[in-house]
């Protein structure tokens, strides 16, 4: 037996990098060349940050003094820094509010854009604009529509009877005013998603559905709902990455104040790496987020998409 | 019963599109209103003027930054339809020994999130001596991944004959490619092209790191620091104006080009 186990992979070995060499000779060698763009982009901006960001986490380093190893240090310290903390429940605050409110309404619109309507395309167009506008514009714009004294949100509130709303000066509004402007700018984009989900629904499922005496809403909750879970997923993958990476709206809006209430993770990052120049801190926050986008998308997979394997 | 979920299907329609349409309208109408009629809902005042817009002229290098903002984007967008159509081609059409272990790192390198590699890009950028040069803001934009994986898509889709008359008549592959496969692919030309960019015309995270002097800053870069600075001062109009001149030549395009704009979008966000 021992003998068969030494020679065995010998002789595996000289027929596969024989065959290897072969396949080498044969094989187009333009493919090389017109893939080269890609792999020295790759190694440079890829694979060399992706290592430097892994050796960072190990160190202590402010760029202008040398790098000084500090071994699991960044990781302890993030597990006991209160900010950090703060700087995640506010990301699921976020989407606590936007996910919910961005299903409903774009599925909704929808749902009426799917139907016989005149101006479909012009509806369209119209919800889907704030998605192609720069999130700078939409936040400063924002960030005037929202002033509590000035703004013309609270205009029309006094207007109807209402009393205003501090939408970003009082802590316990601020992160839930910007996941209304994120539903606002995102909407259209969902929309579009939507009806295309819509568009695949097969037309004779409703057919059999009404001879069944199945009324509109129960085809609505029987058919279209079940049908468009690999959407709903979707939107909700989308939703959560893009609630990960807010960082212009509290950046220009707040600052990530008032009282840390609207800090991003990604805002926190910026400040610890720009303002006090913590790079190896500032890295391990980067690989922490990178890990919770990535077990956040899973355990949505598992919980939205019961009976397809991940 | 019909026609009452009809017209209430209208209204809500009308209201919705309302609240998407009226914020923008409102804020041309600001950038052009003098500041103690900022604070209304009508939009035409009979005080219109250009003051907001010569103050940003005046206080910040808005123009320079137009051309840096167009320059970046345009430059990009070129290099990743050519240099992505290229890797697609390869990846779609010849054979060569590591050819799917390339496509697959393609895949698995688009599921890293920006912000992972935020901190060792800046540094490898200041190591290059990079920084406030329009190097930082192009070269790393010069191939895009999800660009190489729509073209590979749409390579494979198109008949071999095309191929191989083209191989017996003597065209290398560059020709094949640039010669044979562009002309047809314009949907996906036009598709990577108007993904990538948006995405480098909106981009604010990157350029806010690499870049810190004021004539090298692209246009919402200069936008928010106008605004977040302090500079534009308690001037409305004037940051109104700002935001209206980074946005205006998306609104445009995307009046003649809505279409496009839509189902480009919208496959960006299936592709990742």
């Amino acid at each position: 037996m021992p003998e068969i186990a030494g020679v065995g992979p010998a002789r595996a070995r000289r027929p596969f990098f024989g065959r290897l060499a072969e396949q080498y000779r044969t094989s187009n060698k333009v493919g090389y060349v017109m893939v080269l763009p890609y792999i020295a982009h790759f190694l440079l901006f890829t694979a060399y940050p992706l290592v430097f960001a892994l050796i960072l986490v190990f160190n202590r380093w402010d760029i202008v003094t040398p790098m000084e190893f500090i071994g699991l240090r960044n990781i302890q310290r993030l597990f006991r820094d209160a900010t950090f903390w703060t700087a995640v429940v506010n990301t699921l605050k976020f989407l606590c509010c936007h996910i919910p409110l961005q299903i409903v309404l774009s599925l909704l619109i929808a749902v009426i854009l799917n139907g016989p309507i005149k101006f479909r395309s012009f509806f369209r167009g119209a919800f889907f604009l704030p998605f192609v506008i720069s999130g700078a514009v939409v936040t400063i714009l924002w960030q005037q529509l929202y002033s509590t004294d000035a703004g013309i949100l609270n205009l029309i509130l006094t207007r109807i009877g209402m009393q205003p709303v501090p939408w970003l000066t009082d802590p316990a509004w601020a992160i839930y005013s910007i996941a209304i402007m994120a539903t606002w700018k995102n909407m259209g984009f969902y929309i579009v998603l939507f009806l295309a989900g819509l568009q695949n629904v097969p037309p004779e499922l409703y057919e059999a559905a009404s001879i069944d005496g199945a009324n509109r809403t129960q085809q609505f909750w029987g058919i279209t709902l079940p049908l468009l879970q690999p959407v709903m997923l979707l939107v909700v993958i989308l939703s959560t990455i893009g609630g990960f990476s807010l960082f212009i709206e509290p950046f220009v809006m707040t600052g990530g104040g008032p009282a840390e209430s609207t800090l991003s993770v990604v805002l926190y990052l910026y400040k610890q790496a720009f303002q006090f120049l913590r790079m190896g801190y500032a890295a391990t926050i980067g690989f922490a987020l990178a890990i919770m986008i990535f077990i956040v998308t899973f355990i949505q997979r598992r919980l939205l998409d019961t009976d397809q394997p991940v | 019963m019909r026609n009452l979920t009809k017209a209430l299907g209208y209204i809500l329609l009308t209201i919705a599109a309302l609240t998407f349409i009226y914020p923008f309208l409102w804020m041309a109408s600001a950038s052009l209103k003098p500041e103690n009629e900022i604070g209304t809902l009508a939009l035409i005042s009979r005080n219109f003027s250009l003051r907001g817009y010569s103050a940003v002229f005046k206080q910040i290098p808005i123009g320079r930054a137009l051309f840096n903002s167009g320059f970046v984007s345009i430059t990009s967008t070129a290099s990743v339809l050519v240099l992505s159509s290229m890797v697609g081609y390869a990846l779609a059409r010849l054979r060569f020994v590591g050819r799917d272990s390339i496509f697959n790192l393609v895949l698995l390198t688009m599921m890293i999130p920006g912000q992972l590699l935020l901190i060792p890009m800046y540094i490898l950028v200041v190591r290059l001596g990079w920084t406030d040069s329009y190097r930082a803001l192009i070269i790393p934009a010069l191939i895009s991944n999800m660009g190489i994986i729509v073209f590979r898509q749409f390579f494979k889709s198109l008949p071999q004959d095309l191929v191989d008359a083209a191989r017996i008549d003597g065209c290398s592959d560059y020709r094949i490619l640039f010669q044979i496969f562009w002309p047809l692919s314009k949907p996906v030309l036009i598709t990577v092209g108007i993904i990538t960019f948006i995405g480098s015309w909106n981009e604010v995270l990157w350029p806010l790191i690499v870049i810190r002097r004021w004539s090298m800053m692209t246009m919402p870069q200069m936008v928010t620091l106008f605004h977040v600075g302090g500079l534009a001062g308690a001037q409305v109009a004037a940051e109104m104006a700002a935001a209206m001149m980074l946005a205006l030549p998306v609104i445009v395009a995307y009046l003649f080009f809505q279409r496009y704009f839509i189902e480009s979008l919208a496959l960006s966000g299936i592709k990742g």
